[in-house]
């Protein structure tokens, strides 16, 4: 059976209306994704059916899970954060700069701390093995960088407007173009990964993955904002990006929250 | 939308997870990502085992992260994990001194996945455990678990987490010695034998 656009759109849509009748119900917001949503086809083997168990961090502040890995200096190199610089010549396509703020969820930056990304090229194709989009593959551009956060939690990096790209989870799926992004908090429980998104993406109504973030407001945090005042003259475009981790952290203890 | 306003409590909303797609082999694991323990320390422990999905077919894109104290209990606050070297840009590697505490592994093809850690001592009122965190494509949120060692009987019993658990899934979080003197862990993300798997709150 072929699985066309049509089809998951309807699921698309069964999945926002109960959630939207789960919130008038009375049932909490729902700030990310549920593991199992079919749309996403992949997610259908690969998510847990017993619900999570739930630890109460107040109740044991020694808990491992409440530091955090750390990185530093050794960890990066100085161009790490400038994806169109990793290699002999500029890469093809729209430079961007994409900046913004990590921040935990009291609104307090996270300093210091390891931030990854990595994403396709211009035409759309990442430089990954098993990657098999026919797109062409640029000599100038791997699509991975890193860095760290700066004392006021800011991060910065220079790369290019990645493509969209097509994938089989149906007939003529296709990704809105987005960069992924690897996170780390204060406590290891704000781990995260997650993608940005462009602004104005056409393809946003067409992508089971994002619009499994059923909140109308969840999903419109995942789009970077057109910032002309971090757009470099003669060089390149600006995208201001905030990242606020979830999960508690040993500062909430100290808050009694 | 997305220039936070940290004015008010209210507008500091979460960024919400998703997956780490299929693409992300060239960008996150590095060359020894298991080789936590620093060389030839005497409390080295080996942990491995598998990822399995619902229908029991091992993970070959998925990653495990590590994160646990010293054998002393102390959680480290060492940076060095992911050293790279400014002239090449390339991986240097761990120093083999200093631990780190964490470490981020790939599945092979078939699925599996090791490491080598210093055996965690406990903390507060917890036996003592390794803290694993799981990335895969088709896994829209990434999972936490917990990984304890089958020779804390004792404290197992006095442990917050896995004496609330009902006796038939507790075991899912106790490595097991498989007599080749590296512990075996396996995850399962879905189906008989699910993974007690956490939410911090
Ligand atoms: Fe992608």
């Amino acid at each position: 059976m072929t699985l066309t656009q049509a089809d998951i759109d309807q699921e698309i849509a069964a999945e926002h209306a109960a959630y939207e009748k789960r919130l008038a119900d009375g049932a909490p917001v729902e700030h990310h994704p549920r593991r199992d949503y079919a749309p996403y086809r992949s997610s259908t083997l690969r998510h847990p059916q017993q619900p999570p168990v739930a630890i109460d961090v107040a109740k044991d502040p020694e808990m491992v899970e409440l530091a955090s890995p750390a990185f530093g200096e050794r960890d990066i190199t100085e161009i790490d954060n400038d994806l169109t610089r990793h290699h002999r010549a500029e890469p093809i396509g729209e430079r961007i700069t994409v900046s913004g703020r990590l921040l935990d969820r009291s609104g307090r930056p996270v300093r210091g701390q390891l931030v990854e990304i990595w994403q396709a090229n211009s035409a759309g194709r990442y430089a990954h093995q098993r990657e098999q989009h026919d797109a062409p593959l640029d000599p100038n551009f791997t699509g991975v960088g890193r860095t760290l956060t700066d004392d006021n939690g800011f991060y910065r990096f220079t790369t290019v407007q990645p493509g969209p790209y097509p994938w089989r989870n149906h007939v003529n799926a296709w990704r809105p173009a987005h960069i992924h992004f690897s996170l780390f908090g204060s406590a290891f429980t704000q781990r995260l990964v997650t993608q940005m998104y462009f602004p104005n993406d056409p393809l946003f109504a067409y992508d089971p993955i994002l619009q499994s973030v059923t909140d109308d407001a969840a999903r419109r945090r995942l789009v970077a904002t057109y910032d002309h005042s971090l757009s470099v003259p003669e060089f390149s475009l600006g995208y201001h990006w905030d990242i606020v981790l979830d999960g508690p952290s040993a500062t909430w203890i100290e808050e009694g929250r | 939308m997305t220039k936070i306003d940290t004015s008010s409590p209210e507008s500091v909303l979460p960024t919400p997870s998703h997956t780490v797609g299929p693409f992300y082999g060239y960008a996150l694991p590095f060359p020894g990502g298991g080789d936590i323990a620093p060389l030839g320390h005497p409390h080295t422990i080996t942990v491995q085992g598998y990822v399995y999905d619902g229908e029991g077919r091992p993970l070959p894109d998925a990653f495990v992260e590590l994160w646990g104290p010293g054998p002393d209990g102390r959680v480290p606050d060492v940076d060095g994990s992911i050293r790279r070297d400014p002239s090449t840009g390339g991986y240097l590697g761990r120093n083999g001194v200093e631990f780190t505490g964490w470490g981020r592994i790939q599945t092979d093809a078939n699925g599996h996945w090791y490491a080598r850690t210093l055996r965690p001592g406990a903390r507060g009122r917890s036996a003592p455990y390794l803290s694993a965190c799981v990335f895969a494509r088709g896994l829209l949120v990434h999972l936490f678990t917990r990984i304890y060692l089958p020779e804390d009987t004792a404290a197992h019993a006095t442990d917050p987490l896995l004496a609330g658990l009902d006796p038939a899934r507790r075991d899912t979080l106790i490595a097991t010695d498989d007599g080749t003197g590296t512990y075996r862990f396996d995850i399962r993300l879905q189906g008989e034998g699910e993974t007690v798997f956490l939410e911090f709150q």
